[in-house]
């Protein structure tokens, strides 16, 4: 009877991959979850690293700050190579590379085969096991916080390099159809192309809300999709068969880290970027052509 | 009968043709590159990985939805 009862407790405390983060203890009637304790991790890891960098820093770098320029280096150049500008990767770098640390952290912590470690609380189907490690990015609310922060930052940018009129027009634009009256006389064509261009401004508007779901879904499933991977992997055969899938896992987590930073970094420099001048650009070359 | 574990099979199913393609597509114009310029072997490698996961990312959203059904 005893083995019975053994046997019903190991297969009620099989631990599944939610979609959502699961709460592991309660503050007053604040649910905190995994998903938030490991990235409150990941921010500790950071800031520690950070410190001890810091403490340690000389004029002749050595061992773990050598390491980390050459980080640094090899970042800012790829940052020059999306902006084009030193000027503003030197703006925005600070940003994308803090997102791309705390994403990196986050996707490899998740990874931690510390799976043993966690609480056993009452779930929707009786007693669950729920890990105390699982990345902050596996949960849709980190990764939508982040492509919001990314995506509003990058148009409050925008509004700070070329003004608030100029960004205000990318998506309500109202320039094109005031172009109406006042050109109208020279080329009576504006009066087809000022509304498709105002309609495309407003499209535009909805492409911003579209970043935002494709960026944050990106990180999300690549992440969680990574967890259920090895879950699914280590029921086949626990322990061998897992570790070339971590490997891979360890590579997808330096990927959508890189990805996450540079679409940030792409997003802060279109917005820098002056619209009409680029137009201007394209009918040169299309002139010269 | 039970209808959503098919639904899930097919979300993921037919989900992973497209970017499926896409992958191989990109894998091999970058083997074609390589050939052409061996040299640029470092040069093709990251705009490479970075191509093909958002072409992977496709992938992943209906890995997504697979998994909310």
């Amino acid at each position: 009877m005893s083995n019975q009862s053994i046997q019903n407790n190991t297969t009620a405390l099989k631990h599944e991959s939610t979609l959502y983060a699961e709460p592991v203890a309660h503050i007053g009637a604040f649910p905190v979850t995994n998903a938030l304790l490991t990235s409150t991790t990941a921010v500790i890891v950071i800031t520690l690293l950070a410190l001890i960098i810091r403490t340690g820093l000389r004029e002749v770098p050595r061992g773990i700050q050598n390491f980390f320029e050459a980080i640094l280096e090899g970042a800012l150049s790829l940052a020059d190579q999306v902006t084009n500008s030193r000027k503003i990767s030197e703006k925005v770098f600070p940003l994308a590379f803090a997102v791309f640390l705390f994403v990196l952290v986050n996707n490899w912590l998740g990874l931690l085969p510390l799976g043993g470690l966690g609480v056993v609380a009452q779930g929707e189907h009786g007693a669950a096991f729920i890990p105390f490690l699982r990345s902050g990015t596996a949960d849709i609310n980190t990764t939508v916080a982040l492509a919001t922060m990314a995506v509003l930052g990058a148009n409050l940018f925008g509004i700070f390099s070329i003004g608030i009129w100029k960004t205000f027009n990318k998506y309500v634009n109202l320039k094109a159809l005031g172009g109406i009256f006042t050109r109208v006389r020279k080329e009576p064509m504006v009066l087809v192309v000022a509304p498709v261009t105002f309609f495309v401004g407003l499209l535009e508007l909805i492409g911003e809300l579209a970043k935002v779901a494709s960026l944050s879904f990106r990180l999300f499933g690549n992440i969680f999709a990574g967890e259920v991977l090895l879950a699914a992997m280590s029921a086949i055969i626990p322990y061998l068969l897992p570790i070339p899938f971590l490997f891979l896992e360890i590579f997808v987590g330096i990927i959508q880290a890189l990805i996450f930073s540079i679409l940030t970094l792409v997003y802060f420099a279109i917005a820098a970027q002056d619209h009409e001048e680029h137009e201007g650009h394209r009918d040169t070359a299309a002139a010269h052509a | 009968m039970e209808l959503i574990p098919l639904a899930k099979a097919i979300a993921i199913g037919v989900g992973a043709i497209g970017p499926g393609i896409g992958v191989g597509l990109i894998g091999a114009k970058a083997m074609e590159a390589i050939g052409r310029n061996p040299e640029a072997a470092g040069k093709v490698l990251v705009p490479m990985l970075i191509a093909s996961a958002f072409a992977e990312a496709i992938a992943i959203y209906a890995l997504v939805i697979a998994f909310s059904l």
